[in-house]
């Protein structure tokens, strides 16, 4: 196995931008899981159909959509650069590509853990004296860690493999904004790098068995702690 | 304790339209599945708000939409028992016990876990998870947990439908003497009359979401006697047996009764159906039927067609339900003599 300075500065981006991909979408993923399944909400559907496009869309358009919103001359983008953020063409901007693009795998596993939670156990703890925010935290949020677990797993790896969007938004800078399967497109346009490019394959094999095996061993040990 | 509802709720077909005003520490919720009891289970601790209407808890308005006022559920201090336990399945059984006790106000807090503990005798089970509980012990805990919430009242909402019969009855002296000994008010909701004979002193019948009476549990199992799979239900509290030839002979007031089961310690609580119970003008001059009851007829009462006939032997009450042509051939009246016959295997036991 070979890995060039620049094939390890990917990786560690790619691992860098899916944690924070990830850490960023989680309070998000979880709100929002949250007013899907236990809030009564007008334009609930919309809300649905906006959660689960990124889904369906190709990530080359949600990249487009993007460049669009966070361009020099985007919405976004005009307001964050009066304020001199600079958000194109940046790790940060992989950040958001991959945020996007995993968001509805991680709501929909903490709304698959939300939805088997038993209502009469937020009766229970609300009658017992606990605010709607108590019985959130003390109730649905432990109650939902299986789901939470699950879908940060899957956003995680999601977001390991992300490259429509990401190479739309941030560009293929190696050192930069180049991550693991930006690497690899790299390698691939070139007959002698078959090497460098099975060597990053490896790697991202071995993260995603990784992420699979943690994501298994805190299941169990859920377990573990709900059968006491 | 008062309670004062008067309320309107809608949801899709059903529509429920409360008016009462009950007082008492012992309050049933009587009515068949689908009538509305746990909607005011929900109406009364805040889960569900009325379209509108109004509801008073003693003099503290709860509810009420001209006044613009809706307590929320924290702010009302009326805890549930449910009918599956709900315990939090991810707190062990000590941490279930004290979580409403550690979210209720310090002025609030006049019973100490320690008491309620060693009274539901749940001290060996603190430690465990609540997985681990038989279906009696977790509505036990869960009992416990709603009581250390220190209420001001307690609603139950069919807390012993989901126990089997022998646990339901082991259940029952545990609810009563909580409240008891805790002076906490409760409002008992059940489909069962023979749970409302021991749990509640008045009952309000709800059929389609409606009022349809206040009675009390006596007078409902009398007007219910003639459709009830089992009749009128005799609940008899019987101790101290002594063996007589393989059967436990009970003292019950001054007569005693020869049952087939039974419990050498301890009180037992047998149902005999008033079905079970043969009347004979005079004395017969034999008979299979191992118990035989000299008594006075007291009164006598018309539950669809069928006669309930309230008989007293040396002092206990008995109610035997006889056919119309039965009690006018026996030509009984208020003062008559007769004859009860049981067989010593007509008593269930039920604790």
């Amino acid at each position: 196995m070979t890995l060039t300075t620049e094939d390890i500065t990917a990786i560690w981006l790619s691992l860098q931008v899916a944690l924070t991909a990830t850490l960023i979408s989680l309070p998000f993923g979880f709100a929002t899981a949250w007013l899907l399944v236990f809030k009564t909400l007008r334009g609930k559907v919309v809300l649905e159909v906006l959660v689960n496009l990124p889904l369906t869309l190709p990530p080359v358009v949600i990249g487009y959509f993007l460049l669009l919103l966070l361009g020099k001359n985007g919405w976004l983008g005009k307001v964050l650069a009066e304020t001199g953020i600079q958000l194109i063409f940046t790790w940060k901007a992989a950040v958001i590509a991959s945020a996007v693009v995993g968001f509805p795998l991680l709501v929909r596993s903490i709304r698959l853990g939300m939805e088997s939670i038993d209502r009469q156990l937020l009766d229970a703890s609300r009658s017992l004296g606990a605010s709607w925010y108590d019985s959130l935290m003390t109730i649905i949020l432990p109650l939902s860690l299986r789901g939470i677990f699950s879908g940060s797993s899957l956003m995680f790896a999601r977001s390991l493999g992300e490259f429509g969007a990401t190479i739309i938004v941030a560009g293929n800078m190696p050192g930069r904004t180049q991550t693991i399967p930006l690497a690899i497109y790299d390698y691939t346009s070139s007959p002698s790098s078959t090497t460098m490019a099975l060597s990053l394959c490896l790697v991202s094999v071995v993260i995603s068995v990784a992420v699979l095996l943690l994501h298994e061993m805190l299941g169990k040990q859920l377990d573990r702690s709900s059968a006491l | 304790m008062r309670l004062r509802i008067k309320a309107k709720k809608k949801m899709g077909a059903f529509s429920m339209v409360l008016n009462a005003d009950i007082s008492g520490d012992r309050i049933g919720i009587f009515g068949d599945s689908g009538s509305g009891k746990s909607t005011i289970v929900n109406l009364v601790s805040g889960l569900l708000q009325p379209d509108n209407g109004e509801i008073f808890l003693d003099d503290e308005c709860l509810f009420s939409n001209q006044q613009g006022i809706n307590l929320s559920p924290e702010q009302r201090r009326i805890a549930i028992v449910f009918q599956q336990a709900m315990l939090f399945p991810h707190l062990s059984v000590k941490s279930n016990l004290l979580y409403g006790y550690k979210r209720c106000r310090a002025e609030h807090r006049s019973i100490k876990p320690e008491a309620l503990i060693d009274l539901l005798k749940i001290k060996p089970l603190l430690e465990r998870g609540v997985n681990r509980l038989s279906g009696g012990e977790k509505q036990r805990v869960a009992l416990g947990r709603a009581v250390l919430a220190n209420p001001r009242l307690l609603l139950m909402d069919e807390p012993l439908s989901a126990l089997d019969d022998t646990l339901r009855f082991q259940i029952i002296p545990y609810l009563r003497s909580v409240s008891e000994e805790f002076n906490i008010p409760y409002l008992f909701i059940s489909h069962s009359i023979t749970e409302m004979q021991l749990m509640a002193d008045q009952i309000l019948v709800i059929n389609n979401g409606d009022v349809l009476e206040e009675t009390t549990p006596e007078q409902l199992a009398r007007s219910r006697m003639a459709r009830s799979q089992n009749g009128y239900l005799n609940l008899l509290r019987l101790a101290e047996p002594v063996d007589q030839n393989g059967l436990f002979s009970y003292p019950w007031g001054k007569n005693r009764l020869l049952i087939s089961t039974g419990n050498i310690t301890g009180e037992s609580l047998f149902e005999l159906s008033s079905r079970e119970i043969i009347l004979f003008k005079k004395h017969p001059e034999a008979i299979s039927a191992r118990n035989l009851l000299e008594c006075t007829v007291t009164e006598l009462f018309d539950s669809d067609g069928r006669v309930g006939v309230v008989l007293s032997a040396k002092g206990e009450k008995l109610i035997a339900e006889i056919v119309r042509a039965a009690a006018d051939e026996l030509t009984i009246t208020p003062g008559s003599t007769l004859f009860a016959a049981i067989k010593a295997s007509s008593f269930r036991k039920l604790r």
